[in-house]
């Protein structure tokens, strides 16, 4: 008789040391392992479930300031550092890990309007009401020594925003014109003004540097090149834009925030009609910022929430808020793309975790698997009416939900109205507007 | 005013000729008001027109004609040039000019958006160095000649001229096949063609034969080598006496060795279970047979060529001395069959082996039985007249018998004649002739089956049987030396009656026919078992009820009118019931239409429908694109671990407390003419070389690179 016997190489599974992970073989015959789409399906849910009960996104509060935040900014070189400004004039540098004001200044004689950081990560400039500009130094003064600007230059309006340059010592201001600075020099080295009495913000290009667009008091957006002699274009939208932000990823996209409750996402080389609208929030928007990867972006809005956008998409997938959180002026997403930061009326300084669920600190190779695969099936079975339910569920405060539910009424009510004049008049008379055609006045060349 | 004036002049004119080298021509107005500023025409409000001017201008002999006449051109033409536009309507042309230019300018990164949406994974921040390994060429790109070893082993490289990509001729080579006629090269390139086709075949035959798992291949084969090189050896003795000398102690060592060790006495552990199995299986003892076999063969005395070689032989076939002693014969009283079958004739004979051919064949080496059937067929095709003739003796069996045991005593006269004429024949007839003795005749067959091929191995087969009738030797000599081919063909037709007999037993089937029975018996039981209820009809009852509840039903709304009897029984006029019995269309077909013994129920239920996903959503086209996506398991469970980590990767991977720099545009035209210019900068070196030198610097000392080099590159040094 002849016995065939199998022979295995113990390579394949004796684990050299006793540190390698064991091999486990494992037979992937999909008869014995039936019913795979019930049995995901409830990994999905659970996934879901377990996302939702983890979803904390409230990492620490700073407080110290003595009247409300009106702006933030990042550190160019360091994740760990901010700088915030206060109504009151006083600017503070905060450590983020320790969660303490490193320093405080006092800049300004009443509002500081605007802070931007140096590109190099040495110096930052700030803006006030007093129509000043300050240059300051990362580094504190030493003990006894007074805190003093590097530089101050005298405007001869009140400054509402600043933003510097990506890589070379320019810095725009805002004010009543557009002013471009040399660090080097103590009056602009142009001014861009079309017909506008005053400016609210100023952005760089962060991609095509020498790009800038601005919000003007006139409600509307204002493109610029610095290496032209005037403006390049500008859109007037039914309301007012409070502040704006470029895509740091897609240089021809920046989205405003409006004080018509939404946002705007615009292309600058079709600006009559809005990319995006992302609506959601209930009162004005008063400040955006993008994600470094350019993905998502944060706005803080009068209605005392943060909200998180996809960047193509018309609703937040994220809303943050808290009991305490008045209105929020001023939201910056830091440059690790893991925190927001937002400062609000009521002097503090919150920081959030981007994804509220996201598990925080260095993860195991299993853990890390373990949470892909979780995302996997969440937005593999996201259409399943009960995963849907459990994803999309959040809660907000009493009084947020009842002016979300005026505003749908609102909203109905105009449709509605809409509607019947349409009916009710010559056909082609009351043309059909989408969402994205309401909001858009006009474009001036 | 005037005389002043003209005192002025007089003295510049002194000075003009106290510097004669700068004297120019003066210009001398007579005007009423002489002003600094501007110059004044006759009138003191008078502006100066250009005709005024042009007048002196025509008079000057200086100016050209050219301009002259431009001049007069001018004063005729009455027309006046268009007012410039106003400032709003230039600004918003520069406007919308700068706006294009811009655009265009940012329409630029359109691709690498495009790109970086559809991009399954992005990892953040862009442009980051992988600080694992690099390749080979990219480090070895940078890297230029510095040192003196270096520029010496350069040197050396150049100078063998060393194939630098993947030429099939180093230039050596090349040169030298130009050095050739053509026809000499084309001879040569063919001869190399056919040496490498040869080789090549030869290391698969060789691979394939290694494969083969077959023992009992394996022992043909080196039975066969060893014949073979009985063969050579025995040329050897005839040629070369003093490497047969060799060969023949080698063989006694190995000898030597034999009888020290236990091997192949059927004394181990495996020997003695065989021994138990022996009783039941074939197989175990032709096993242990073989075994023995061996020893015999190793352990077997080479006949030193003697002067009396008769004698010997005599010695060997009469007393019969070696074997005796030997310990194999110990396994003989175990064996019973051996000795019994020994006193049978030879027909039982056969048809053990016939048996034995039949298991050799279900063992399904098909090894073993395709070189068989060649053996067969070869011989058939020797031998095929003489076969043709043999089979009408066949017939009978009493003849046959008779014949194959005369044959066999031939055969055994001749082998003996044979080594007395080969005078080195490794295995003495007498020797092997005594070992089949005590084996008996199974292990006979066994050799049968090999022995087809030639006489060599025609020898052996014989040989037992020779010893059966010891007494008639001397005399069928004469005969057997006289026909030779004879003694082959009745050969082969005891092979061909072995596989005629072969078909008679039929040993294998009587299993299955057990399952058969063992299956009817369950089937049996279970009839018995559901004896009372008829689940079946139930069955079909069931499916074919709910095949009709779900049938839609005729809506009948007639009523009975004005005029009309109403009551039951009664039947409504034809126009009533065509227009008011609702037929509504059949549904889809059921899903188990056509699975007789399936029912899959349609009903929706509510608890599952919760969960169930009741519009298309949006990227999807049609319910199967959503269906096979949801189908398509993502898990561990069901995939490979690689497959899950492609399939589970995340579409955007940030590095923990790395700064995400916004792009920047340098980056991205830099990347772009830099990667074509490494490209042609690889092309260009050579690899091979590079990647050995770079690391052959790294880790080994000076001298021994250079001499190492030389030896690579078959260059002097």
């Amino acid at each position: 008789m002849k016995v065939k016997v199998l022979c295995r190489n113990p390579d394949d599974y004796v684990r050299e040391t006793t540190r390698d992970i064991q091999r486990v073989p494992r037979n992937y015959d999909p008869t014995l392992h039936p019913f795979e789409v019930p049995r995901e399906y409830t990994r999905a849910l659970n996934a879901t479930k377990l996302e939702r009960v983890f979803a904390k996104p409230f990492v620490a509060s700073l407080d110290g300031h003595r009247d409300g935040i009106s702006c933030i900014t990042k550190h160019a070189k360091s994740l760990s550092t901010i700088i915030s400004g206060a109504c009151d004039g006083e600017v503070k540098v905060w450590n983020l890990p320790r969660q303490e004001c490193l320093r405080t200044v006092q800049a300004h004689e009443g509002f500081v309007r605007g802070i931007c950081s140096r590109f190099c990560g040495t110096s930052f400039f700030t803006v006030g009401d007093d129509k000043t500009i300050k240059q300051w130094n990362w580094e504190a003064p030493g003990y006894g020594v007074r805190e003093e600007p590097i530089n101050t230059i005298l405007g001869k309006a009140v400054f509402t925003g600043i933003d510097h340059h990506q890589r070379e010592g320019t810095f725009v201001t805002c004010g009543q014109t557009v002013d471009i600075w040399d660090e080097q020099r103590s009056s602009p080295i142009r001014s861009f003004s079309w017909g506008v009495d005053s400016f609210s913000c100023v952005r760089y290009n962060p991609v095509e540097t020498e790009l800038l667009a601005s919000c003007a008091s006139d409600r509307s957006v204002v493109l610029y090149d610095t290496r032209e002699s005037a403006p390049l274009r500008k859109v007037i939208m039914q309301l007012r834009s409070n502040t704006l932000c470029w895509n740091p990823m897609e240089a021809y996209y920046f989205t405003c925030a409006n004080e018509d409750y939404n946002l705007y996402t615009y292309d600058i080389r079709h600006l009559d009609v809005p990319v995006t609208v992302h609506m959601d929030h209930v009162s004005a928007v008063l400040d955006v910022d993008y994600s470094p990867t350019g993905r998502e972006f944060v706005s803080a809005s009068f209605d005392k929430t943060i909200r998180i956008f996809p960047k193509d998409k018309g609703h937040s997938r994220e809303v943050y808020h808290t009991k305490r959180m008045q209105h929020v002026i001023c939201v910056r997403w830091s440059a690790d793309n893991k925190y927001v930061l937002s400062g609000s009326d009521e002097m503090n300084i919150r920081l959030w975790k981007a994804n509220a669920s996201e598990k925080l600190g260095l993860l195991s190779a299993r853990e890390k698997a373990a949470t892909h695969y979780n995302k996997k099936l969440i937005e593999k079975f996201q259409h399943h009416p009960q995963v849907r339910r459990i994803a999309r569920h959040r809660h907000l405060p009493g009084d947020i939900l009842k002016q979300k539910r005026e505003l749908r009424e609102m909203r109905e009510a105009q449709r509605r109205k809409e509607q019947n004049v349409r009916k009710h008049s010559k056909p082609g008379s009351v043309p059909l507007l989408t969402e994205k055609e309401k909001h858009v006045v006009a474009v001036v060349e | 005013m005037q005389n002043e004036n003209l005192v002025q002049i007089s003295f510049f004119n002194q000075l003009m000729l106290v510097h004669p080298r700068k004297k120019q021509n003066e210009r001398s107005e007579a005007s009423v008001q002489v002003s600094e500023y501007f110059v004044n025409a006759e009138g003191t409000g008078d502006k100066v027109n250009l005709s005024d001017l042009l007048g002196t201008v025509e008079k000057t002999s200086g100016a050209s004609n050219k301009t002259k006449k431009q001049l007069r051109n001018l004063q005729s033409s009455k027309e006046t040039l268009e007012l410039p536009l106003n400032k709003q309507q230039t600004e918003k042309i520069q406007r919308g000019i700068a706006y294009e230019k811009t655009t265009a300018e940012v329409s630029c990164w359109k691709n690498i958006i495009l790109q970086n949406q559809k991009a399954e994974q992005m990892v953040f921040p862009l442009n980051q160095e992988s600080s694992g390994p690099k390749r080979v060429e990219q480090v070895v790109a940078g890297w230029k000649v510095q040192t003196p070893l270096e520029q010496e082993i350069f040197r050396l490289l150049h100078g063998s001229r060393q194939p630098v990509n993947d030429p099939v001729l180093t230039p050596v080579e090349e040169q030298s096949l130009k050095a050739m006629s053509l026809e000499e090269a084309k001879i040569r390139r063919a001869e190399l063609q056919k040496a490498r086709a040869l080789q090549s075949y030869y290391e698969a035959k060789a691979k394939r034969e290694k494969k083969i798992k077959s023992k009992k291949y394996h022992k043909v084969q080196n039975k066969a080598k060893r014949k073979d090189f009985l063969k050579q050896f025995d040329e050897m003795v005839k040629t070369n006496p003093e490497g047969a000398l060799e060969e023949l102690k080698k063989m006694e060592l190995s000898r030597m060795e034999e009888r020290m060790s236990l091997k192949h006495q059927n004394s181990g552990k495996w020997a003695k279970s065989k021994a138990i199995m022996a009783k039941y299986d074939d197989s175990a003892r032709k096993a242990m047979q073989e075994q023995l076999q061996m020893n015999k063969d190793l352990t077997q005395k080479m006949v030193v060529p003697s002067d009396d070689e008769h004698e010997s032989i005599e010695e060997g076939l009469e007393t019969v001395p070696d074997f005796v002693n030997d310990p194999e014969t110990v396994i003989d009283p175990v064996n019973p069959w051996m000795r019994g079958q020994l006193t049978h004739e030879e027909p039982e004979v056969s048809c053990v082996t016939a048996e034995e051919v039949q298991t050799a064949e279900e063992e399904n080496e098909e090894e073993e039985i395709i070189g068989e059937f060649e053996r067969k067929r070869k011989l058939s095709e020797v031998v095929e007249e003489d076969v043709v003739e043999v089979s009408d003796k066949e017939e009978e069996d009493e003849d046959e018998e008779e014949d194959v045991s005369e044959f066999n005593t031939l055969f055994r006269l001749m082998r003996s004649e044979k080594t007395r004429e080969g005078s080195n024949q490794t295995r003495g007839g007498l020797n092997t002739a005594g070992e089949e003795d005590e084996e008996g005749l199974l292990s006979e067959g066994q050799i049968r089956v090999r022995s087809i091929e030639d006489l060599e191995v025609l020898d052996e087969v014989v040989e037992p049987r020779a010893i059966e009738e010891p007494s008639a030797p001397q005399t069928a000599a004469a005969e057997a030396t006289s026909e030779p081919p004879h003694k082959k063909k009745r050969e082969i037709n005891l092979k061909e009656v072995l596989t005629k007999e072969a078909k008679a037993v039929r040993l294998p089937f009587l299993p299955t026919v057990v399952d058969e029975e063992e299956r009817d018996e369950q089937i049996s039981i279970i009839k018995e078992a559901f004896a009372g209820d008829d689940v079946i009809s139930d069955f079909i009852k069931d499916k074919s009820r709910q095949e009709a509840a779900g049938r839609p039903a005729v809506v009948d709304l007639t009523l009975p009118g004005w005029g009309e009897w109403g009551g039951v029984g009664l039947k409504p006029p034809r126009w009533k019931r065509k227009r008011f019995r609702i037929k509504t269309a059949p549904p889809p077909p059921r899903q188990d239409q056509k699975l007789p013994d399936v029912i899959i129920s349609e009903k929706r239920t509510a608890s599952v429908a919760s969960h169930q996903v009741s519009q298309l959503p949006f990227p999807f086209q049609n319910t199967a694109q959503f269906e096979s996506s949801i189908r398509t398991p993502i898990g561990s469970t069901w995939n490979t671990q690689t497959v899950v980590k492609n399939m589970t990767k995340p579409k955007v991977v940030t590095k923990l407390g790395a700064i995400i720099e916004p792009m920047v545009k340098e980056d991205f035209i830099k990347s772009k003419t830099t990667a074509a210019g490494d490209l042609v900068f690889l092309s260009n070196c050579p690899k091979k070389i590079n990647f050995i030198i770079f690391f052959l610097l790294q880790t080994l000392s000076s001298i021994f690179v250079v001499s190492l080099l030389g030896c690579l590159l078959n260059v002097p040094t």
